[in-house]
């Protein structure tokens, strides 16, 4: 019997089932006669669609039906974009593309059958003629006169402009000493959780029932959307996310396959399959980042920063992915103070198509780039006014608040003490004897340095109207119902979507702390759209600020009324019942004791219930923030580097993390490695490639460099806790943060190890011949920069 | 070509007749309805289908179904025995070396055969010994953890 408090590391519930193979994901769902679909997917990046020939696909025994994207144009409807920038060009997005596919991957056939390897065995036979057009995969290029056009709506392929502007950036730059200017690039990722996306679709022909069960961090906004664009109502659809191997922020969206296998199971009546394969999964998944950065930073000698611009192209892929407007500006330009007292911001980015996989919210989603842009920037200004980076940051860090700082961008942090952070990573790791250690080391031809990252990030989706106004086409509060049971046990019903985070542990831990009854008799109910309430789901490290929050609001009505039912049995006075450890006493009457359970039970028989109360002890709440949370952190890197080979390796990270109050520690310590991992990967190795033609070269896992555990050190975590003012809580949101403050972290190390030759700037991925080259490009600029002293001098 | 095989997976052996093009993940998960172990990928790259053939751990997507026949498969859930967990799995729950847990009945599985090709390993050596096994989630951390705390409490015996 687990009694667990806020603050505890609890054991994972979760973990029993998973650790003894009795997870049930997408694709170990099997239904009585259910078919197979398999994907039909353009091998060109942009190609018209002249003819479909399914005959002889149609003609394999086993296959049941082949539709092409033209037999279900109407019913499949169009794929809806849920985020609206002012003036942006939404494109149609069909599921299955009919006149034109426009990146690799699209689909153009689905080919039902009673086995999956038949069903893969037709796909092939399935004959599409096309008609190749140019294919353009650059942002920046595909903007020009003459590019490549994808969609009718657009002439030079931008989706749309966005725009912040906070104080005068261009005064500002005038009258700086220092101007420091860099193209960044950050470079196109895809997400690889390890569970594929998967979809199973049943339908029941009698009541017209749809149950769509899919791999998914957004049950009930997916359901939303599918009826919105399908036209099957809403009450008449069930749509259940089962576990859920990781997501990343790649399952957030009404995903093609989703409306696809949803419409055939009602065509055919059957239930149907569709599991996607890994490469599959790398061009019909969502990528995430791919911006291109043009960066100015000014200030003065003395370390003062004064101003900060940036025009970014966003790669947004070939068509707009439900969030995808939302990241490269919201969640992006509006970071762009950082941790910094930065009067002037002003930032412009630029959405474009481009014949590639759409691209939407990968872990951080905008903050990674907005903080790899910033603490770059930081370090590239104080490396070109001579002085220590950790200085530069100093003299510029907000000071401590407690009750929220407005910034350049317009946005209000809700607390920060980022010295705080800065000075507790700074006692676990010792930067002076680094530096002795970095010189000796030097002298031995051994290249080492220090980078650090001081960020900021944004969680809590979100304030619905604040969000609305940002662009967002639905609010983004949460919901709970807590139940409770005429025994005392304890349903909990959450508007959340979990996926690796543990929330059937933390949310039954603060039941159990709230209510005083074990975690064991805590069930925490989540993804399934006939159980719960809607709810938003779980992205954006929001499940514990608002979902969380909203479970304390239940959790709080259930209190108020139990306590009114206690005193009623207790014969007493309510003010005077104590409620404690799970038991309800009077102060001065030691043998007058009341279980929760009894309360629990009495609520439920009614027998002597308070005048005019309702029986049972269920309450519902919706909670809506009333500002993000912004946690905040320091993260230190020390990399080594390999002068001959450029290899490039992790010697030590330590990363210091202010989430505001932690509910599970253990659980917030591996949300931080994971975090830490996907950061370093970017930094270090991982990279979508495509060829000029639309290919994606970097097609499976083979040229994909997803980390493995040789690739990555042993981390130090560590934290402060600054608590945040938006929830009772105190809880700020973990999820991201890791990701979010890493890759900087790495790039600052490099540039450390590296800034003896010359070196100002590196982009990522660090593979061994890109710093190579970059060591020996600056060993030939020096020796050619000496010499020409040389000549000066002689 | 279906062609008949007899295979002993979790200590029960049964015969069916299968593809021959099936591949031994496919049969476990279709055919044996033992859907802890998981598909991943489509290279041999993630590890997520890992189980015990034989004694060794394989890919069991790199592994025909007809290549198993006359053998020993273990798969996780033939891992704990009388509804006590492998200490390995333990391991796994008490360092919390999982979290989304699709990876994680395939880490557990190669976990356990290299505690018993090396039963203390370092830590550069469980890196090294769980290198074919992708986790996305937990930077590796908690799993190297997990692995050393299953070697200690196991006494370096299998």
């Amino acid at each position: 019997m687990v009694m667990a408090k806020l603050g505890d590391s609890v054991r994972r519930v979760e973990d029993d089932r998973l650790i003894t193979g009795r997870g049930r994901y997408v694709d170990d769902i099997k239904l009585n006669g259910m078919l197979y679909v398999s994907l039909v997917r353009s091998p060109h990046a942009h190609a018209l669609i002249k003819n479909v020939d399914v005959s002889a696909a149609a003609a394999l025994p086993g296959v049941e039906t082949v539709f092409t994207g033209a037999d279900l144009q109407e019913q499949l409807g169009s794929l809806p974009a849920g985020w609206t920038i002012k003036d942006m060009v939404a494109p149609p997005h069909p599921p299955m593309a009919f006149e034109k596919v426009r990146v690799v991957g699209d689909a153009v056939a689905a080919v039902v059958a009673i086995d999956p390897a038949i069903a893969a065995d037709a796909a092939q036979l399935v004959d599409v003629t096309y008609e190749v057009l140019p294919a353009i995969v650059d942002a920046e290029k595909a903007t020009k006169p003459g590019a490549p056009q994808l969609h009718e709506e657009s002439s030079d392929n931008v989706a749309f402009n966005w725009e912040v502007h906070g104080g005068d950036y261009a005064t500002a730059a005038k009258s700086a000493e220092v101007v420091v200017k860099q193209r960044i690039i950050n470079q196109r990722l895809i997400p690889n959780s390890m569970e594929t996306r998967g979809v199973v679709a049943d339908y029941d022909p009698g009541n017209d029932h749809l149950t769509i069960y899919t791999s998914t961090q957004i049950p009930h906004l997916m359901r939303l959307l599918f009826s919105l664009i399908t036209g099957h109502p809403e009450h008449k659809l069930r749509v259940v996310a089962p576990d859920v191997g990781g997501a990343f922020g790649c399952k957030l969206y009404l995903y093609a396959e989703e409306v696809i296998c949803g419409i055939i199971a009602k065509n055919l009546g059957r239930p149907v399959k569709w599991t996607e394969g890994r490469q599959e999964n790398y061009v019909a998944t969502t990528h995430g980042r791919d911006h291109i950065a043009d960066v100015e930073i000014c200030g003065n000698k003395d370390g003062t920063i004064t101003g900060l611009n940036a025009h970014i192209y966003a790669n947004l892929g070939a068509y707009l992915s439900t969030f995808a407007p939302g990241i490269p500006t919201v969640l992006f330009g509006l970071m762009l103070s950082g941790q910094y007292k930065i009067p002037s911001i002003s930032c412009k980015v630029t959405g474009v198509f481009t014949n590639t996989t759409p691209v939407d919210a990968y872990r951080g989603a905008g903050r990674p780039e907005a903080t790899h842009l910033v603490e770059r920037m930081v370090d590239m200004f104080a490396q070109e006014i001579g002085r220590d980076p950790l200085v530069v940051r100093r003299k510029n860090f907000l000071a401590p608040f407690k009750n929220g700082k407005e910034v350049a961008t317009g946005v209000k942090y809700d607390s920060g003490n980022y010295q705080g952070a800065l000075n507790r990573a700074l006692e676990i790791f010792d930067v002076k004897a680094f530096r002795e250690e970095q010189r000796a080391a030097r002298k031995e031809g051994k290249l080492l340095g220090v980078g650090f990252s001081t960020y900021i990030e944004i969680c809590g989706m979100a304030p619905s109207a604040v969000a609305g106004a940002l662009g967002a086409g639905a609010g983004l509060w949460e919901s709970s119902t807590v139940r409770v049971h005429p025994t005392g046990k304890v349903t909990v019903l959450t508007g959340t979507s979990p996926h690796g985070q543990g929330h059937e542990t933390s949310f039954a831990q603060i039941v159990s702390a709230e209510l005083g009854v074990p975690m064991e008799d805590v069930d925490v109910l989540h993804g399934d759209t006939d159980r719960q309430q809607f709810g938003t789901g779980t992205f954006g490290s929001r499940s514990l600020a608002v979902g969380g929050q909203a479970l304390m609001m239940s959790l709080k009505k259930v209190k108020d009324k139990a306590l009114k039912i206690a005193a009623r049995e207790l014969d007493a006075d309510p003010k005077m019942v104590r409620f404690e450890d799970g038991v309800y006493s009077l102060e001065d009457i030691a043998e007058k004791q009341l279980p929760f359970a009894s309360v629990a039970l009495a609520a439920h028989s009614a027998l002597n219930l308070p005048p005019r109360m309702e029986p049972g002890l269920e309450e519902t709440s919706f909670f809506d923030p009333e500002n993000f949370t912004w946690p905040f952190g320091a993260h230190i890197c020390v990399v080594e580097i390999d002068e001959a080979t450029g290899e490039t390796k992790i010697a030590k990270y330590v990363a210091v993390d202010d989430i505001g109050n932690v509910i599970n520690p253990m659980i917030v310590d591996g949300m931080v490695h994971g975090g830490i991992a996907q950061g370093i990967g970017q930094a270090l190795q991982e990279g979508a490639v495509y060829s000029s033609d639309g290919q994606l070269l970097t097609g499976s896992m083979l040229d994909y460099a997803v980390p493995t555990a040789e690739d990555l050190p042993s981390f130090i975590t560590d934290r402060t806790v600054t608590p945040t003012n938006v929830n009772d809580l105190g809880a700020k949101g973990a999820g991201e943060a890791g990701t979010i403050a890493a890759s900087p972290a790495v790039i600052n190390a490099v540039v450390d190890a590296l800034k003896h030759l010359g070196v100002k700037h590196i982009d990522m991925p660090l593979r061994s011949e890109h710093v190579w080259r970059t060591i020996n490009d600056a060993k030939v600029a020096q020796r050619a920069n000496r010499s020409v002293s040389a000549v000066k001098g002689s | 070509m279906p062609t008949t095989i007899t295979v002993t997976v979790n200590g029960t052996t049964r015969t069916n007749e299968v593809d021959e093009r099936l591949l031994l993940v496919q049969y476990l998960r279709e055919v044996q309805n033992l859907t802890g172990t998981h598909i991943g990928c489509d290279t041999s790259n993630c590890g997520a289908c890992t189980v015990h053939l034989n004694g060794k751990a394989v890919k069991s997507c790199t592994v025909f179904a007809v290549q198993a026949d006359g053998g020993t498969v273990k798969t996780v859930e033939g891992l704990a025995s009388n509804g006590v967990m492998h200490p390995m799995q333990a391991a796994f729950k008490e360092k919390h070396g999982l979290q989304c847990g699709f990876c994680t009945p395939g880490m557990i599985m190669t976990s356990i055969e290299l505690l018993e090709r090396n039963p203390n390993p370092s830590e550069a050596e469980i890196r090294r010994g769980i290198r074919g096994n992708l986790c996305r989630c937990t930077g590796y951390h908690n799993i190297v953890e997990a692995v050393k705390f299953a070697a200690a409490g196991t006494g370096g015996k299998k």
